[in-house]
């Protein structure tokens, strides 16, 4: 065998390894995880209420600040956000204006998370007053996905044929009419992953939350947008930094329920993915 | 309805559209505007020199202090050792999934390199503290427990992903006919890869090395949980440290007064961290839009 | 024509809309919540406290924040809690923020706390630290230069020191440096600086090198993987390490001192919820102070807080000014002196 080919081999060898042992760092990682957390995830704690004894603890207040916090989120950005990408996509143009708007979405999407947390604490705490609500919460995760929810609409947008848009426009319609009953549910499972990734982003967030002052004692499961509120993941910091063996398994589940989530969440977003495949080759 | 009120529908609707596309212009002003403003008023009470070139951070402290470089330091200590992790073996796996690997591995390591992208911050923050720490301190006697380089590691995992994809889009777009011209002329696999497509797919590469270092700057519940919250100017991974974005939490989470000047530092250190990640987003957006495949 | 999905849709925008639209109408609406807000040494305490409260009253809710004690006084001054955690008396620059705000306040000690000096528990070399050596060490002109253990003491290794301690919103901060260097807010800043007192344990208990000061309540819970320091208060006394005796009789000296929850007397008059929380926190605070690793008032000090809190007396018996002797040992003085009327 001469030199290159060893090289080749070898390389060959080389890429598997590093593949092999990036996956296997995730699956230390949830390995880890479900040995300290699995035995503490129970209904018990899915429902229970914080407590100074980690064996009574339970995470349903930040449980449900989640899927508050997300569905709040999902309001505010899914209305904007698509109304942007259509009004990007189909309205738009190829003009200076639009180009500009394009790079600028691209840049807000590259901003650290905790910058974001620093505008939502400037307009939505400290000039709109709403304090520590999940409002302010939810509104500063929104405007986090914003660009991403924009930036997969646009390809969702974009994978529609512009026979069907040129087909409609032919037969009479308005551009509206065209965009609201041909491009919009022919678009619709591409939009609908785009913005399930853009939510599972949002339930990940921590630094944004705790930046406009998200609290990490809430023993109460929130009853309206204005309530103070916790969330999962800050919930994970908080007994991450709790030396005792039993919150350390606390943060574990709470990291597992987290995943579950996310799991679930993505799952559909895959399914979704699969009926826009069989959609379009049928 | 009539043709008229059509229309006027329709402009409204188009309005509306419009208004929804402008927002995100709005908020990158909101950003820059809520930054600038106490930036200044921070510039007011501190000068730039101090801020820029200063030594010791201290700025809550009795004795106060207001030189950022602990912070950035710190940051790019942090960032540099992911970016050692990250970028060989993105590259790699990127060269291999692209070149080497049949389709059923492809099918299989993509989704899960998608997955190691897609978990929480927060969780990568409990593993390095928790798991990764104990781990080097095995075969690192004087690792302490706050450490840049378990925190720097995990972080390299995390960014990994997507030197991988990016690395790899940039490597599908070279022409086959250049990867083809070089097996006709009785190249390996690796000396085609390394010698013709990745030199070509160089931009592209460049891109996505400089998007995983944006990153990894800006990221901040792994530092945050686990690098430690000591600002310190210090080139050692094994103490220790504060990095710019584990400094605003520390901060946010403490609750000082708005209106004061170690407030507006929160903001300061934000409009620093926000000016560097938007500057190298900026040239990977440009590398990215260069052509790829040509050849010098 | 509007297909089901595009029905969903618009639905969805309305829901939104009128989700916003109903946030502004919500401004005056009756707080059914005690916010409470402040040390995150006393929050432990508050917390159980507040955990058999919410189950013996189940119609009121308690949040608890952790800004610090300076951070909780700012937020009790503006109106903005109505119960501030304070791990130390309430300052006459907030006294003054307060009467300023028409803010009033009940004073109520609810425990005795000490400040544990803790190293790694492989640490051989310290078996006590003087007053004078902490002085030397965490004064401001220590920054930058008392970097290793020889410098505190000669006898001890030539090796880096490594230090953790309070947050500077932390009234386990204003207190520690008032006592040892005798200025408060006097201290070094290049240091592990958290108001999380976890951040503390877990810095010190994963590295040998390190030193660190916080709560005795977080010694107490993870002891096992810390070691205390003995004290030497005076030259010529005896080193005491902490312990609950020493802290409730103020052997442990200075570093032991009550610590606080001050409540707001207009919204404890007006809220029947909040009252009930108050005398429920003085009627069992000593129950639940061994449990979560505090030290229970003894009996004459518990007595006069309790005759205190009932006639709803206002104001601080420490005149805005953190004593070097042992709090304990003054507020058990200060409550004899001054028995409610």
């Amino acid at each position: 065998m001469t030199s290159a080919r060893f090289a080749d081999r070898a390389f060959h060898l080389l890429g598997l390894t590093v593949l092999v042992l990036a996956l296997g760092m995730l699956g230390a990682l949830l390995v880890d995880v479900a040995r300290d957390g699995l035995g503490r995830v129970s209904w018990s704690f899915l429902t229970g209420y914080p407590s100074r004894r980690a064996s009574a603890s339970g995470l349903l207040p930040a449980l449900a600040g989640s899927l508050w916090l997300v569905g709040l989120t999902a309001l505010m950005a899914v209305p904007v956000g698509v109304g942007a990408a259509i009004g990007l996509e189909e309205y738009g143009g190829r003009g200076r204006l639009a180009r500009l708007a394009e790079v600028n979405i691209a840049n807000l999407a590259g901003v650290p998370s905790v910058v974001y947390g620093l505008l939502g604490l400037g307009v939505f705490v400290q000039v709109l007053r709403w304090d520590r609500s999940l409002l302010a919460g939810a509104g500063t995760l929104a405007l986090l996905i914003l660009p991403i929810v924009i930036i997969t609409s646009r390809e969702a947008l974009r994978g529609v044929p512009a026979s069907v848009r040129e087909a409609s426009l032919a037969l009479g319609a308005t551009k509206w009419q065209t965009v609201w009953h041909q491009v919009l549910p022919m678009a619709l499972p591409g939009l609908l992953t785009g913005l399930i990734l853009a939510v599972s982003r949002a339930l990940g967030e921590t630094a944004p939350l705790i930046v406009i002052g998200a609290l990490s004692y809430v023993p109460f499961v929130p009853d309206g947008p204005r309530s103070p509120f916790t969330a999962l993941p800050i919930q994970i910091y908080t007994w991450v930094s709790r030396p005792r063996e039993g919150f350390r398994a606390n943060a574990a589940a709470t990291i597992l329920v987290l995943l579950a989530v996310l799991l679930v969440i993505n799952g559909l977003a895959i399914v979704a993915r699969d009926r826009a495949a069989r959609r379009r080759s049928a | 309805m009539s043709r008229l009120a059509q229309r006027a529908r329709e402009r409204v609707i188009e309005g509306g559209l419009a208004v929804c596309a402008g927002l995100s212009l709005v908020t990158t002003a909101g950003i820059v505007a809520v930054l600038t403003w106490e930036t200044v008023a921070f510039f007011r009470d501190v000068s730039p020199l101090a801020f820029f070139t200063g030594r010791t951070w201290t700025p809550l402290f009795f004795n106060q202090q207001f030189g950022v470089l602990p912070l950035v330091a710190g940051t790019l200590l942090v960032a540099a050792i992911a970016l050692a992790t990250a970028v060989p073996a993105g590259v790699i796996s990127a060269l291999y999934l692209s070149e080497y690997a049949p389709p059923r591995v492809r099918r299989v390591a993509k989704p899960a390199l998608e997955v190691l992208a897609g978990i929480p911050t927060v969780v990568y923050g409990y593993f390095a503290l928790l798991f990764v720490t104990p781990w080097l301190q095995q075969w690192i006697p004087g690792l302490t427990g706050y450490n840049a380089l378990a925190a720097g590691l995990v972080l390299g995992v995390m960014v990994l992903p997507l030197v991988s994809s990016l690395s790899e889009d940039a490597l599908s777009a070279v022409p086959p006919g250049l990867r083809e011209a070089a097996f006709a002329l009785g190249a390996t696999r690796l000396q085609a890869a390394v010698g013709v497509v990745l030199p070509a797919a160089w931009s592209g590469v460049s891109a996505a090395v400089i998007l995983a270092m944006s990153r990894a700057i800006g990221e901040t519940m792994i530092v945050a949980i686990a690098a430690g919250q000591q600002p310190r100017l210090t080139a050692s991974p094994l103490v220790p440290i504060e990095t710019m974005t584990a400094y605003i939490v520390q901060v946010s989470l403490g609750d000082v007064p708005a209106g004061t000047t170690a407030y507006r530092t929160i903001f300061a250190v934000g409009t620093l961290l926000f000016a560097g990640t938007f500057v190298l987003n900026l040239c990977s957006d440009w590398l990215r839009r260069r052509v790829p495949g040509a050849v010098r | 024509m509007c297909a089901p999905l595009q029905r969903s849709a618009c639905a969805l925008a309305l829901l939104a809309a009128s989700g916003l639209a109903g946030c502004g109408s919500d401004a005056a609406a009756v707080r059914t919540v005690v916010a409470v807000d402040g040390s995150s040494t006393v929050a432990p305490l508050t917390e159980a406290v507040a955990e058999d409260f919410q189950r013996a009253y189940p119609g009121t809710r308690v949040t608890i924040g952790v800004a610090g004690t300076g951070g909780g006084f700012r937020r009790f001054c503006r109106g903005d809690v109505d119960v501030a955690n304070a791990s130390r008396p309430i300052t006459r620059t907030e006294t003054a923020a307060c009467a300023a705000a028409g803010i009033r306040f009940l004073e109520v000690p609810v425990a005795y706390d000490g400040i544990v000096i803790a190293v790694h528990p492989s640490n051989t070399w310290v078996d006590a630290l003087s007053v004078d050596d902490l002085r030397r060490l965490w004064r401001h002109e220590a920054e930058g230069q008392v970097l290793r253990w020889s410098q505190v003491r000669g006898s001890f290794p030539d090796r880096e020191m490594h230090l953790f301690g309070a947050g500077v919103d932390s009234g386990t901060f204003d207190y520690f440096t008032g006592v040892v260097t005798g200025v408060p807010r006097d201290s070094r800043g290049d240091y592990t600086s958290s108001e999380n007192d976890n951040t503390l344990v877990q810095g010190v208990a994963t590295d040998p090198l390190a030193l660190g000061y916080f709560g005795f309540a977080y010694f107490e819970e993870h002891r096992e993987y810390l070691k205390a320091v003995p004290i030497v208060a005076a030259p010529g006394t005896t080193a005491v390490p902490p312990s609950r005796d020493a802290i409730r009789a103020g052997a442990y000296h200075p570093l032991s001192r009550p610590i606080f929850v001050y409540v707001n007397a207009d919204a404890l008059a007006a809220r029947a919820d909040l009252a009930a929380f108050v005398d429920y926190y003085a009627e069992h605070a000593a129950d639940v102070a061994d449990d979560v690793g505090y030290v229970a008032l003894d009996a004459a000090a518990l007595r006069a807080v309790r005759v205190r809190v009932a006639a709803r007396t206002t104001g601080s018996l420490f005149g805005g000014r953190q004593d070097s002797a042992s709090l304990a040992r003054t507020l058990t003085a200060r409550l004899a002196l001054d028995p409610a009327p």
